[in-house]
């Protein structure tokens, strides 16, 4: 079959480059501080990167199907203040049950993007600005705009993400259960192709029985889901609930899919290369502070890499080929 | 005989006010190859829609194996038995080649897609077809004839019992198609149905048994191609007499505007050369495919041609950009009205003016007033309908809107106009107007390129008739010469 030469066509690569980039990253951190490349430092940052890498998975499905959710850090301050509010009235429900309860609000408010965008066919962009703002909205008005505090919640309700098994926290455990679950559903399951196909070509996937907008009612409900998931694990793990909580993190959910090389327009990226994004901003975030980067450095950093990744996409095409397919219907 | 596969009788379709479908009917054949031939504009791609599922017939019936249906979906399409090869080909480029040929269905197990099952089986459905690429290639390496080998393998995976091949051969070269026909001729021995769409005679007459002429949305005759002649068939489906509808006076063209000499572009059209007088329009007649509009858009410098010249007023000039070519005063009105002729939810006003915004303004900043001044006359000289300047162009109606952009290419006072197909989707009373206002500007010494796929159209108009066929001329009939079915017959190497 086709074996990848090194390095130019492993370069080509794009999951490739950008594991270059952020495994030279790491390296030099290293070199300075050797503390960096302890297991301890590795399974922090994996904690540190667990949410950012749920609702990157969730965000690259409906990006995939060609649409996209803005609303994704609303619906986690929404729910996890939901989660919050549940645990300060009723200490006595089980944490799990709470947990159930962050995933089915998530997917609720997620089903709504997606009745919206295939039922009404609105454009999806303009559909999840305005559920963003309903949903922080809506987060403000059960807060009354106040906060739940540490000690509002109970001990259980803030522990359960950091509970060890076997090396890894919970939280851990979610994002690699998540991405095993995501990895198996988009190679293996006819909707999981529907997605790609939907997102390609929409008009030839409605030829041969696709429904696009079935499928992206159904990417929009698994990213809700794991919103939701999210804004619980958010506000369990920072200990602390209100409504401006992962305010504008929808943009980094967003750049973490671009550098990861899922295509903006639809059907085409892979897991792995979203995790190599994740990673790559989760190691930005971490790395350059240790290297006396102030954190306006580290936006400048990122927002380099995306605009370096689309150049070297579309470097390929001739300025008057990209005016001609823009023209295409 | 044995029975039909597949009926249609009495099939209707309209869209708007306009009738696509007046009263379609069909029979199909298990194991035989039927043509079905009509000038753009027939019906074919309607029926083609209504057989897919994409489009709800408003009246008539479907017999399946003596049974009425109702083809709901493409997918309860698929599910039939009928597949379509379509004349762009419907895939996804992003997938690999196996994945494209079974997207529709999977083959699966433990309820997993089994991609080692796929590649194999795939494999084999490519080798049937005598296609060397590989399973796993990714779709967008393969060339167009390969996309359109895919199509058909997709259509075996189905055993699919009846093909439709829409114009499969349009965007092929000469040895890609021969193999595309050869695979068409064995799926019909195998005992499938075959429904093949085609304008090229030469094809049609090798390898179908049956034929259908459809004229206007109507079935207009069938029967056994033996008991036929290319003649017969080209006049069923001109039908009409078509010179007396058209508004033209003979007028006597000026000094030359245009010539262009040796023009060619690679895989668009070649050596092409032939002049444009003042007071003349050239009509350039061609099926889908021809590179009629290729050809057009390098005179506009949208492409830059790789060798030959154009001389606009005795001086050689290269366009290299849409707004030089607006300078030489050369316009063009596109085809596609919603996509690239006009801005439909700005208003008429804003329309009419954008090309020449330059000549409203002083020291850059615009004069709203001249302009909407000029946009009334320009709307009044051209008897726009309409309320008001401002309303959006939408709310027009097609011919409406088809004298907007012709109007706000006049404004540019060019003294070229290239137009590419002004008729298309402009209900029957417009299509008078639009043709009157092109005879009317030809008289006051604009000289216009008219592309046009609707045959009486450029016979009725123009003054000379080029013809093309595979990115060639094949031929430059003055008036007197240019009848329906020898420009056809050229069009068509029938």
């Amino acid at each position: 079959m086709n074996h990848l030469k090194f390095p130019r066509e492993l370069l080509a690569h794009r999951s490739a480059g950008l594991a270059l980039i952020t495994a030279s990253l790491f390296a030099a951190v290293t070199a300075f501080y050797p503390q960096f490349a302890t297991l301890a430092n590795a399974r922090d940052s994996l904690d540190d990167t667990a949410i950012l890498i749920l609702l990157a998975l969730g965000e690259m499905f409906v990006i995939l199907t060609g649409a996209i959710d803005l609303s994704v850090a609303a619906n986690v301050a929404f729910t996890g203040l939901c989660v919050a509010l549940m645990n300060h009235a009723a200490p006595g429900i089980p944490v799990g049950l709470l947990l159930a309860a962050a995933v089915g609000i998530g997917a609720c408010l997620g089903l709504l993007n997606g009745v919206l965008v295939w039922q009404l066919s609105i454009p999806p962009i303009v559909v999840t600005l305005g559920t963003l703002a309903i949903f922080r909205g809506l987060a403000y008005i059960i807060s009354g705009g106040g906060w739940v505090n540490s000690g509002d919640m109970s001990m259980a309700f803030m522990d359960l993400p950091r509970r060890v098994w076997m090396g890894l926290s919970l939280l851990s455990w979610l994002a690699t259960l998540s991405v095993a679950l995501a990895v198996i559903f988009l190679r293996f399951s006819a909707t999981g192709r529907h997605l790609y196909a939907a997102g390609n070509n929409p008009k030839a996937a409605a030829y041969v029985g696709v429904n696009v907008g079935r499928a992206q009612c159904i990417a929009f409900m698994v990213c809700g889901a794991l919103a939701g998931l999210s804004g619980y694990l958010w506000v369990a793990r920072f200990a602390v609930a209100y409504s401006g909580i992962a305010n504008g993190f929808e943009l980094t959910v967003i750049a973490a899919c671009v550098i990861g090389g899922i295509s903006i327009t639809g059907g085409s990226g892979t897991v792995v290369g979203l995790l190599f994004g994740c990673l790559f901003l989760g190691v930005i975030k971490n790395a350059l502070p240790l290297l006396g980067v102030s954190a306006f450095w580290q936006m400048a950093v990122s927002g380099a890499v995306i605009v370096g990744a689309v150049t070297a996409n579309a470097a390929h095409r001739t300025p008057r080929q990209r005016i001609l397919e823009a023209a295409d219907p | 005989m044995s029975a039909p596969l597949l009926t249609l009788a009495g099939i209707a379709k309209s869209f708007g006010g306009t009738r696509a479908l007046v009263s379609a009917a069909l029979e199909l054949y298990s194991g035989s190859t039927t043509a079905l031939v009509g000038e753009n504009g027939a019906g074919k791609s309607t029926l083609v829609k209504i057989l897919t599922g994409v489009y709800q017939p408003d009246a008539g019936a479907i017999t399946l194996d003596g049974k009425p249906i109702r083809i709901r979906s493409p997918g309860h399409a698929l599910g039939l038995g009928i597949s379509v090869i379509h004349q762009e080909a419907v895939v996804f480029d992003e997938l690999t080649v196996a994945e494209n040929i079974f997207v529709t269905a999977r083959p699966r197990r433990f309820g997993l897609i089994d991609w080692r099952r796929m590649r194999a089986d795939a494999a084999r459905l490519l080798a049937r077809l005598g296609c060397t690429v590989e399973p796993t290639a990714p779709l967008k390496t393969l060339s167009v004839a390969q996309k359109h080998v895919v199509q058909v393998a997709r259509a075996l995976s189905h055993d699919s019992r009846l093909v439709i091949m829409d114009e499969p051969t349009a965007a092929l070269s000469h040895h890609e198609a021969e193999e595309l026909l050869k695979i068409a001729q064995e799926l019909k021995l195998e005992g499938r149905a075959i429904l093949f769409i085609s304008h090229k005679f030469d094809e049609v007459f090798k390898i179908a048994d049956r034929y259908a002429v459809f004229r206007d949305g109507l079935a207009i005759e069938a029967g056994h191609l033996r008991d036929t002649s290319i003649d017969a068939l080209l006049k069923a489906m001109v039908g009409r007499p078509v010179e007396e509808q058209y508004p033209r006076s003979q007028v006597s063209p000026g000094a030359e505007v245009l010539r262009i000499e040796h023009l060619s572009r690679r895989d668009e059209y070649a050596d092409i050369s032939f002049s444009l007088r003042r007071g003349e329009i050239l009509g350039v007649y061609g099926l889908i495919g021809a590179g009629r509009s290729e050809l057009v858009q390098t005179l506009f410098g949208v492409t830059l041609a790789d060798s030959g010249r154009i001389v606009l007023h005795h001086e050689t000039v290269r366009p290299e950009h849409p707004a030089e070519a607006i300078d030489l005063q050369i316009a063009y009105v596109p085809e596609d009205r919603q996509h690239q002729g006009a801005i439909l939810e700005v208003s008429i006003a804003n329309n009419l003016t954008l090309p020449s915004l330059q000549k409203f303004a002083r020291w850059g900043w615009l004069d709203g007033r001249r302009a909407e001044a000029a946009a009334a006359h320009w709307a009044g000289r051209l008897q726009v309908k309409y309320a008001s300047l401002n309303q959006p162009l939408a709310e027009l109606s097609g011919g409406n809107q088809q004298k907007v952009v012709l109007a706000k290419w006049l404004m540019t006072t060019p003294s070229v106009l290239i137009i590419d197909e002004p008729t298309k989707g402009v209900d029957v009373g417009s299509k008078a107007a639009v043709h009157q206002l092109l005879t009317d500007l030809v008289r006051q010494g604009l000289s216009i390129i008219l592309v046009s796929s609707e045959l009486p159209e450029v016979l009725g108009l123009s003054d000379r008739v080029l013809v093309m066929r595979r990115g060639r001329l094949v031929g430059l009939l003055s008036r007197a010469d240019a009848h329906a079915e020898a420009v056809l017959r050229l069009a068509t190497a029938a």
